[in-house]
């Protein structure tokens, strides 16, 4: 295995001994932005609990709420409209603010249901 | 916000008050401010320092340079971990007196598997948990110091592990000015699922930049785990590579983005020859990303002095290429959680190097004909090699699947050691979820696909601003385990911190620490065993040796043992000897002038010593004559009446004599004799009788009936001082 790999660097860096110190700089970022884009677009495409909690922390709601109420959401498989998304339209359906919708989802779990 | 006072303790209760009403009055990190042209200190210039601080302790050379305290233009980081965040306080307010900027707090072990935030000051082990009231108070104490010392501390923990998002939102809302955060780290060290981690990495780093929240990476950590760290430097330079575009995308701006980079080898090994080109070709790569230089850790173990060494090194190789900021690490970390004394160590080393070493770019330059530039060269056609392999295999993942990381062969080659992870496996596998069309998150500094309604002026405008724009909304929660909690331990420790009782300490206060240092005429087997003995006869509990140092096989070895004092001393019954405040020079220059002062002096009794009188007269030592004092030195073994009479015949206002011998109380029985016979002459009310030997001291002058007496280390002006306090007394100045 290492010898077949150093073979393919010894190839590799003939390519490599041709250029000069900036074209070898550019080529690294270049690697390493290549290497990162897909890896962006999953990012962007795709959320998490921690997100998700970290978003309802940013809404003024407690740490330990947030746990049961991302809970919660991904348990109803709402996580996908986004927690905060979810909890504000329950806030605007139930015309309460949104600590008190993340209240309610806590103790009732029914109040998820038809949000959508 | 208050002044604190250079000689009261920090007040650790007034640093819990009112936390949950108390936001950072800033955000973001701060550089130093190192003026372009230098600046000037006592009688030098330096060329590469930044604007002392307001309060400062210098190196102890200093007060021979005028108590300069050069600081250096680069942040100098600490890093401070006890368990107990209250001790931490006063642990900060040394380092920063001392020229620290970034203080550096580690997370208790196992904080990174957490899922979710934690609350309330319970105890860490090896670091302290990071909580929204920990963070609070300590950025409250750190906001007091600043002031104190006269510069912007920066403030500094982790955003790793699974909650990431939530602790950069945490450290948003709570002006934590640096972090830690590497999606690569959690993967490779902390087996959490490489999706999950970089999913959340992009989130947090938004956070981050949002909050100019300064990101340090974990690359680093290849050096402390790879068996020979000197090898791994093409892939380092990768990893490096790695979070850097990843951070860039996220939209964190490359000056906030700093690479944490650890000099990899140490002596014995020809450090510079890997170290250096090493450096070079970092810093050419990375030249628009700022550089976190560490000091090396991997290979210091138990001594103090070993590690020391290194790290000056290690500052030496930061000086010759670029450092923005210099981290130090505690001497003592291989063998203990680090003490508070030792982070000053760090910051002294840091301190005196680049003293030492400032401007040095200006009169050396590196020789990148040599080897050096091949050398560098090398290293980047490996690291262009090794990240095209990644992109080949199939991307990031991939080659994370097939153990490319942390690899102890110098690639190429490969040892087959390197980090596998399951794409499919780790902390929080299979938990990230696709973002629906419709997904909306109505927050700042969100990152990613996020479907806003139309119209809004504000991303946060549907919840009427979020806690990043109204800092109000945040939600503070004080404790959740009383039992378990910061004002549960400041109760005990409350007698040490604000009452009378002294115990030593290291990490916590009043926690009874001591080192103690032997040299044992015993083998490596038997020194440790005989001082763990030693120090349990002389009362210590816990002891433990915590480094043998061989001198020689047969003939002993150097031996530190720490242990625990078991008793308290009450301040109250400490005899302090009350300190003399000597008049300003020029005061007593003036004074002496003014009476046209004259002294006869010289060694009494059958004592032929005359040094020590010399050093009190000769203006070549500092004496008394440099201060304008007359002198007339009749030499030694001089009698009594001699010296008396001389001092009538020439008008000396004073009479000074040397008794060394002891024997049989002679020095005592001089004195009093000296007294006796200017009272016996009539002249005692308006001669000052002043005596000094190495055994006399200042409490004599009483009981033998004279006006001043001195012991060893006196120096001139503080015989002049006495003697025009004298005159002062007498009404005759």
């Amino acid at each position: 295995m290492t010898d077949e790999r150093t073979a393919r660097f010894e190839a590799r860096r003939e390519q490599l001994a041709l250029m000069s110190d900036d074209q070898l700089k550019d080529r690294f970022w270049q690697m390493c932005d290549a290497a990162m884009a897909p890896i962006v677009e999953l990012a962007r495409t795709h959320t998490s609990p921690s997100i998700e909690r970290s978003v309802l922390l940013r809404m003024g709601i407690d740490s330990i709420s947030c746990h049961g109420v991302v809970d919660r959401i991904q348990e109803a498989g709402l996580l996908g409209k986004g927690a905060g998304h979810v909890v504000l339209r329950l806030a605007e359906k139930s015309g309460t603010d949104v600590r008190a919708a993340a209240a309610a989802i806590l103790e009732q779990h029914e109040v998820l249901q038809g949000l959508f | 916000m208050i002044n604190l006072d250079p000689n009261q303790k920090l007040d650790v209760e007034f640093m819990l008050e009112g936390l949950e009403h108390y936001h950072p009055p800033r955000k973001g990190w701060t550089w130093r401010e190192a003026p372009a042209g230098g600046i000037d200190m006592g009688p030098f210039h330096f060329r590469d320092m930044s604007r002392p601080l307001k309060n400062s302790i210098g190196l102890p050379a200093s007060k021979y340079f005028g108590h300069i305290d050069p600081q250096p233009s680069c942040v100098i980081t600490t890093e401070i971990a006890s368990g107990r965040f209250e001790d931490d306080l006063r642990r900060m307010r040394m380092a920063a007196w001392h020229g620290a900027d970034h203080i550096m707090v580690i997370r208790t072990t196992g904080q990174s598997h957490i899922d979710g935030l934690l609350e309330g000051t319970p105890e860490g082990i090896g670091g302290v948990p990071i909580t929204r009231k920990q963070i609070r108070a300590s950025r409250k104490a750190c906001d007091q110091i600043e002031r104190e010392v006269g510069r912007p501390i920066n403030f500094h923990s982790y955003v790793s592990g699974v909650a990431g998002p939530e602790v950069a939102v945490l450290f948003a809302e709570e002006g934590v000015n640096g972090a830690h955060q590497d999606p690569q780290y959690n993967v490779l060290y902390r087996n959490v699922n490489m999706y999950r981690s970089f999913v959340d990495a992009a989130e947090a780093k938004s956070v981050m930049a949002g909050a100019e929240i300064f990101q340090i990476d974990g690359a680093h950590n290849a050096n402390a785990t790879a068996k020979a760290g000197w090898l791994v430097m093409p892939e380092l330079m990768v990893q490096h590579g790695l979070n850097c575009a990843f951070s860039a995308a996220a939209g964190m701006d490359k000056s906030l983005i700093g690479l944490s980079t650890v000099p990899p080898n140490a002596p014995p090994a020809p450090k510079l020859w890997y170290d250096l080109p090493y450096a070079v070709a970092l810093r050419d790569f990375f030249s628009e990303y700022k550089m976190r230089a560490q000091q090396n850790t991997r290979y210091i173990e138990a001594d103090i002095e070993e590690a020391v060494r290194t790290h000056t090194v290690d500052t030496l190789i930061s000086m010759l290429t670029r450092a923005d900021i210099q981290s130090t690490i505690t001497p003592d970390e291989g063998r203990n959680v680090p003490w508070h004394y030792n982070n000053i160590r760090g910051i002294q080393t840091v301190k005196q190097t680049w003293a030492a070493l400032d401007g040095i770019k200006e009169l050396l330059t590196l020789n990148h004909d040599g080897p050096l530039g091949e050398m560098v060269r090398d290293l980047k056609e490996r690291a262009v090699a090794f990240i095209e392999e990644v992109v080949e295999t199939g991307g990031y993942f991939a080659a994370v699947e097939k153990g490319f990381f942390v690899d102890s062969a110098k690639y190429p080659e490969r040892s087959g050691d390197g980090i596998a992870r399951d794409g499919k496996g780790g902390v929080g596998a299979g938990s990230i979820v696709l973002r629906e069309p419709d997904y909306f998150a109505p927050v700042c500094s969100h990152f990613g696909h996020n479907h806003v309604p139309e119209g809004l002026a504000k991303v946060c405008d549907p919840i009427g601003g979020c806690t990043l724009c109204v800092p109000e909304k945040i939600v503070y929660i004080d404790e959740l385990d009383p039992g378990d909690s910061c004002d549960k331990r400041l109760e005990q420790t409350l007698p040490y911190r604000k009452g009378d009782l002294i115990r030593p300490e290291a990490e916590w206060a009043g926690d009874g620490t001591v080192l103690i240092q032997l040299f044992v005429a015993q083998s490596e087997d038997i020194a440790p065993v005989y001082a763990v003995e030693m120090a349990r006869k002389m009362g210590l509990l816990d002891p433990e040796v915590v480094n043998t140092t061989v001198m020689h096989p047969a003939e002993g070895c150097f031996v530190e043992v720490k242990g625990k004092v078991a008793f308290d001393i009450d301040r109250t019954t400490l005899k302090i000897p009350v300190k003399e405040v000597v008049l300003p020079e020029q005061d007593l220059r003036d004074a002496v002038k003014q009476v046209g002062l004259k002294v006869v002096a010289g060694t009494v009794g059958e004592d032929e010593h005359s040094v020590g009188m010399r050093e009190i007269l000769d203006i070549k030592h500092g004496g008394i004559e440099k201060y304008g004092v007359k002198y007339h030195y009749l030499g030694t073994s001089v009698p009594l009446g001699k010296l008396v009479d001389a001092a009538i015949e020439t008008g000396a206002q004073a009479i000074l004599i040397s008794t060394i011998i002891s024997h049989n109380d002679t020095h005592r029985t001089q004195m009093r004799k000296l007294a006796a016979l200017c009272l016996e002459k009539g002249i005692r009310d308006r001669i000052i009788l002043i005596a000094g030997g190495t055994q006399v001291n200042r409490d004599m002058a009483k009981e033998t009936g004279l006006d001043a007496t001195f012991g060893r280390g006196t120096k001139g002006i503080q015989v002049v001082d006495a003697m025009v306090k004298v005159l002062k007394a007498r009404g005759v100045l």
